[in-house]
């Protein structure tokens, strides 16, 4: 996605145009139903997490981070991340190279599984591994056997959250990694680099901007993954709650403010997230002489 | 590998393909064939007692409907959000343009507080709609606003590019030529960019009927009113019904695999049209 969604203003017209009235009114039309819109769909819920979350103030605000059910809340969702975001990383770098650097058979539908994850129901995420592991499911029997708890516990949390953040390191790297070629590579095998060091000093340097961009993504939907990890935490407080399930147990029992404290930190990482990939575009156009 | 791959230079190609069959497998393949298997292993009676049975009809009706709504809603908004940030310059363009992704980047559950919040009778606009009679928060419509939300970016993204194909001196052509702007759009304009706003409103449509954190803290969760089908899926595993769960699960599962088709479809379709505009 990296450069693509990127509009620089050189773009954006600035040709004279005639000024006629009606094109005017056009312009101010189209730019206030679009403010309107954004402003009542996007904006707006913003600042209502922001403000609800301040509503009793900033002591009000700072105490909600003391409570011990939502310090273990934040803790299992920075695990959960430090496990699943590597493995997705490591995942999409190997996929990226066995298919953009490769001509072979089945590539396309090898591609389409890579991106299932997308297209299905977060629920279904999480359900399909209640199925395997769960008390009556296929390994349930198994594993309560042998003492291992997946269901209900951290190993399904990081399951769910792998199924749900599968694709995103891949989608990036393959059609980045596709377009720059294997030139580069091939010189350099041919000069006897090893496979590793090709990798990691030629490929490497020229994906990196890219990778990142995978690598924030996916961060930002496993730290805030909810449907996928609601299905196989069991909601024990304190134990198998990240901070999304942590968010909706405060906000049932209305604690609202508490609640809003916990949504203003992964909005915070949203903004953050949103912020990274603007400056990576940023690198990007400029990279390419724009 | 005779036949299966071209030869190259490149080494790792086992090593890689290896692994990422593998991981592939284990995570997404396996655990979705267990899925099919669990529904395979029910009798047909049960099967259709659970996906046919009036809560869960119900359930595809409003998962369907709200996300059909919301999609057409996005395709006419999103349509006007780029084409002002394409065409327009104004202050705040460019922070605009980046929030277009934030609902790609905020967590569903936040979405569903924040707007549950700000749609409720007392909230920000929630207040404003109510003495009109309309109430948005816990009926179909907080559904529908949610999925909007959420489909937003899908079709903001695919018609923004589509939008920088359309041939400006056409436009221009047309103008001096003495055609009514609404003429311009409806004969330049909306024939370059109707494959994007087709496929984005595939994938908003598609995003919308799987959405489960945003819907669930504004949709009031009323059984046959406002219940979507994924929350069903919750309720049965809540109650211990694996096989119900299962069988709905599969439903949806088919459902996402028809979407998956048609977004291919349409999305073949659209570079058909884009290459014979060029020629």
């Amino acid at each position: 996605m990296v450069g693509t969604t990127a509009i620089s203003s050189a773009e954006v017209s600035r040709r004279p145009g005639r000024r006629t009235l009606s094109a005017l009114l056009i312009r101010w039309t189209f730019i206030g139903l679009s403010l309107g819109f954004l402003a009542a769909v996007l904006l707006a819920p913003l600042a209502a997490v922001f403000t609800t979350a301040l509503s009793e103030g900033m002591a009000a605000y700072l105490r909600s981070f003391a409570d011990t059910d939502t310090r273990a809340a934040i803790r299992l969702t920075l695990l959960t991340a430090a496990i699943v975001v590597p493995l997705n990383t490591i995942f999409g770098v190997c996929a990226a190279w066995a298919i953009a650097k490769f001509e072979f058979r089945g590539k396309a539908f090898l591609m389409t599984l890579i991106d299932l994850p997308f297209a299905v129901s977060p629920i279904i995420s999480g359900l399909v591994y209640v199925l395997l592991f769960g008390a009556q499911g296929w390994f349930g029997l198994w594993l309560l056997e042998h003492n291992i708890e997946v269901i209900f516990a951290l190993p399904g949390i990081i399951l769910a959250t792998l199924f749900v953040t599968f694709p995103y390191v891949a989608r990036e790297l393959i059609p980045l990694m596709e377009q720059l070629g294997n030139d580069e590579e091939e010189a350099a095998m041919t000069l006897g680099a090893s496979g590793l060091m090709t990798f990691v000093r030629v490929t490497l340097p020229k994906i990196r901007w890219g990778l990142i961009y995978g690598v924030i993504l996916c961060n930002a939907r496993a730290m805030g993954e909810f449907g996928a990890v609601s299905v196989v935490s069991g909601h024990i407080r304190g134990l198998t709650t990240t901070m999304p399930l942590h968010i909706e147990i405060l906000y049932n029992e209305y604690a609202f403010v508490g609640a809003f404290a916990v949504a203003s930190l992964l909005t915070l990482l949203a903004v953050v997230t949103l912020i990274v990939k603007s400056l990576i575009e940023w690198q990007a156009s400029r990279a390419s002489g724009n | 590998m005779n036949g299966f791959r071209q030869p190259s230079v490149l080494p790792g190609f086992g090593l890689t393909l290896g692994f990422t069959t593998f991981f592939l497998s284990a995570i997404v393949l396996l655990p979705l064939a267990a899925l099919i298997l669990k529904t395979a292993s029910m009798s047909w009676a049960d099967f259709v007692d659970v996906v046919l049975s009036p809560r869960a009809l119900a359930s595809y009706r409003l998962s369907f409907g709200a996300s059909l709504v919301a999609a057409l809603i996005n395709t006419v908004f999103g349509f006007i959000v780029a084409w002002t940030l394409v065409r327009y310059d104004f202050p705040g363009r460019k922070i605009l343009d980046a929030m277009i992704d934030m609902p790609f980047a905020l967590p569903t559950a936040v979405s569903g507080i924040a707007l549950t919040a700000v749609f409720a009778q007392n909230g920000w606009i929630g207040q404003y709609l109510e003495p009109y009679g309309i109430k948005v928060a816990y009926t179909w419509l907080g559904v529908t606003v949610a999925l909007t939300l959420i489909g937003l970016p899908f079709v903001v993204r695919s018609v923004q590019p589509s939008l920088l194909e359309v041939q400006r001196d056409l436009e221009d052509a047309a103008e001096t030529l003495g055609a009514t702007p609404f003429y311009i759009f409806r004969r330049i304009i909306f024939p370059t960019v109707l494959p994007a706003l087709a496929s984005g409103f595939t994938l908003a449509f598609a995003r919308g009927i799987g959405e489960y954190g945003s819907v669930i803290f504004i949709a009031g969760n009323l059984p046959m009113k406002t219940e979507i089908t994924p929350l069903l899926i919750v309720i049965k595993l809540e109650e211990f019904d694996y096989n119900g769960a299962a069988a709905l699960g599969f439903v949806m599962l088919a459902m996402s695999f028809v979407m998956l088709l048609s977004i291919n479809l349409v999305q073949a379709w659209a570079r058909r049209q884009i290459v014979a505009a060029r020629r």
